[in-house]
């Protein structure tokens, strides 16, 4: 076996983040919070339809991953993807259209929440296969190294997805091959209402990594200074050697699984949604950031309102955006 | 002409191309060192190296979804399926990935791919290594769907294929690759789409695709010995369906026979004959008849496998029973 760096235990320390950068990322889970809170208020009065998976209470997952990579990196996701959708650039104007099925949607109203695209972005979709994304992660990573470029590839899953085949075969590939891939697995305890620990013979999903030579680490997905962090190192053995990580990064959801789920249900209890709740990456990073003295409850204010007026502007956008012209439906089946 | 086998044939594809355009590589089980399970990548690992000749570990979902990946970033991958029988691993990333990126992104992301392999019965190889996919793919929006039948319909359509900027399956007979024929010289290109009247005749349609065009040229001779002038038409393509040429010949013949290697329920035959009753039906003098395989998994026994399989024989019953000679 060759030698990977393993890391199993959540880094404590966290290397200096600028400020400036901190307030971004401030900025950033709070506009998923507001805009997946838009979103559900729309889903009730039925502006939008299916299933819509909310982001609420992972935030600090994907705005930390993210703010480790370059423009032109590739983010490939599951159906959970509203939140890595706005912060790799698309509007929130595009993801709410294409909430509501709106031609001025980011896949034109033919994908919806599930399937979010930004080809130009490096935005490669939401896809609604539990694992079936995790090959076309390694994919883009292939091709990546094939072509020459440095671009990095970010494949984000649930850890129910873990139990699938395809992520086991695409982990092995990965390292054979020294993809620059980073497996991202939000692991937020359940699957719908299947509580990993009742479905997984290996708990760790860290774990995994052994059987595949893999490097990894667990990190703390409460907290998007440690995601940050974990990402960049990840980003870097990726960029500089052409490796795959596979990060478990631990967090929760406070919403249902969709909106057609209850909020705790029956496979958790009220109060563990409330414990968790008590570890929220937003409400911990405004206070620390507060304590520094980088922001002050107005600036915090501020900020709020601003983004409360574009996910406003986003609702309004997408309620006056007109449908998808009939004839689209039997457009984008084939290319010439 | 050169005359060459179908596996040359489709060898020299994938040379020609891969040496037109870079960004071609092939992937799959034992196509590099071992020069492919039926040697159809003989001579290409040695000629681009294995960053273009990628063997893969047994895991075909996999390494499928790793193609489609490497094609939502602009390669060109060619994967090779060691059978079709393993391709159904994989069915969850031609179904869900492949076919619909393109439509669920509102345009923004084709995936130029082609997934080949052989495909059908060869011979006593039992229930799980005998079976013909294509009523499974060709139902699919977002897919082409060529099964050549001949070393110059092999070679015209993989080149056809794999320059095709959507995913394109292509079925390759698996009792075809020693089967010769005349190739062209110099480029050979056939469209996606078009089939093809490999035998002409007056009284009797036989359309059939891959190594069913085999038995219905044989079934046609033996019509031919009864006086019977059947007209041979090879689908080449499943879909794009060629509907024209079904229809311009069954209008000619006013009698049609379908023939395939599948099962009946709902293949590729039913599609046809719904073609021909709904556009032909003025046209039509006889009921059209199918010879399919017999709807039973595939037997290892000799005889009972060629109990189960199409054969001239059932073909000549089958255009006997049109024509009202029975
Ligand atoms: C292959 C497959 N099986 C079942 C489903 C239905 N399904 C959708 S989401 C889900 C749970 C997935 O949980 P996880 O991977 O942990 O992601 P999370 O929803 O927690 O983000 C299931 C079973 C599916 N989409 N795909
Ligand atoms: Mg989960």
């Amino acid at each position: 076996m060759t030698a990977t760096a393993r890391s199993t235990k959540p880094a404590a320390t966290q290397s200096a983040v600028p400020p400036e950068l901190q307030l971004t990322m401030l900025r950033h889970m709070l506009l998923i919070r507001r805009f997946e809170e838009k979103a559900a208020e729309a889903y009730a009065l039925g502006k939008i339809g299916g299933f819509c998976h909310l982001y609420i209470g992972q935030e600090a997952v994907g705005v930390g991953a993210l703010a480790a990579l370059k423009e032109d990196d590739y983010v490939i996701c599951s159906y959970r993807e509203h939140g890595q959708a706005l912060i790799k650039g698309i509007s929130a104007r595009a993801v709410m259209a294409e909430l509501f099925g709106k031609a001025t949607g980011c896949s034109k109203g033919k994908g919806g929440s599930m399937h979010l695209f930004d080809a130009k972005k490096g935005f490669m979709g939401g896809h609604g296969i539990v694992g079936g994304h995790i090959p076309l992660g390694a994919g883009l990573a292939f091709a990546s190294k094939y072509q020459g470029n440095d671009k990095v590839s970010v494949c984000f899953f649930g850890e129910a997805a873990v139990n699938i085949g395809s992520f086991h075969e695409t982990l092995n590939m990965s390292s054979v091959w020294k993809l620059p891939v980073i497996f991202l697995c939000e692991n937020n305890r359940y699957g719908m209402g299947t509580a990993f620990e009742r479905v997984a013979a290996v708990t760790d999903i860290v774990e995994h990594a052994c059987s595949y030579d893999m490097a990894a680490e667990l990190v703390d997905g409460m907290n998007v200074l440690t995601v940050y962090d974990a990402t960049r190192r990840a980003v870097e053995r990726a960029r500089k050697q052409s490796q795959p990580t596979l990060l478990e990064v631990r967090t929760y959801r406070y919403m249902g699984h969709s909106m057609s789920d209850p909020l705790h249900g029956v496979y958790r209890t009220k109060d563990e949604v409330e414990e968790q709740k008590a570890r929220d990456p937003i409400t911990h990073l405004a206070g620390k950031l507060k304590e520094e003295r980088v922001i002050d409850q107005a600036g915090l204010d501020a900020m709020d309102a601003e983004i409360h007026a574009e996910v406003e502007d986003a609702v309004k956008f997408a309620d006056e955006s007109p449908d998808p012209d009939p004839d689209e439906l039997y457009t984008d089946v084939m290319v010439d | 002409m050169a005359t060459l086998t179908y596996r040359d044939a489709l060898n020299q594809a994938l040379r020609e191309e891969m040496q037109r355009d870079q960004d071609v590589f092939l992937m799959g089980e034992e196509v590099g060192v071992y020069q492919g399970a039926y040697k159809v990548s003989r001579g290409l690992l040695e000629e681009f190296g294995p960053k273009r000749v990628v063997d893969t570990p047994i895991a075909e979902l996999g390494f499928a979804g790793i193609g489609v990946g490497a094609a939502m970033a602009g390669l060109r991958p060619v994967i090779e399926f060691m059978t079709w029988n393993f391709a159904v691993l994989a069915m969850d990333q031609i179904v869900n990935s492949v076919a619909k990126m393109l439509y669920m992104s509102g345009g923004q992301i084709n995936v130029p791919i082609v997934f080949r392999g052989p495909n059908g019965a060869a011979l006593q190889l039992g229930s799980q290594h005998s079976q013909a996919w294509e009523s499974w793919l060709a139902h699919i929006p977002g897919l082409k769907v060529v099964a050549p039948a001949t070393p110059a319909d092999a070679k015209g359509l993989l080149k056809s294929a794999i320059r095709d900027n959507n995913p394109v399956i292509v079925l390759e007979g698996e009792m075809l690759y020693n089967l010769k024929g005349e190739v062209p010289d110099g480029e050979h290109i056939v469209p996606i789409g078009k089939a093809e009247v490999k035998r002409e005749g007056k009284d009797v349609t036989l359309v059939c695709h891959s190594k069913t065009l085999t038995v219905a040229l044989k079934a046609a001779e033996q019509l031919a010995e009864q006086d019977v002038k059947a007209e041979v038409l090879d689908l080449r393509s499943l879909r794009p369906l060629d509907e024209t040429a079904i229809l311009e010949s069954v209008r000619k013949t006013n009698r049609a026979v379908v023939v395939e290697e599948g099962w009946p329920h709902a293949g590729i035959g039913a599609q046809v004959v719904d073609l021909i009753q709904r556009d032909a039906f003025d046209d039509l003098d006889a009921p059209v008849q199918r010879v399919t395989q017999a709807d039973v998994p595939m037997p290892y026994n000799k005889h009972l496998e060629r109990a189960a399989k199409a054969s001239p024989e059932k073909v000549v019953a089958a255009a006997r029973r049109v024509l009202y000679l029975e």
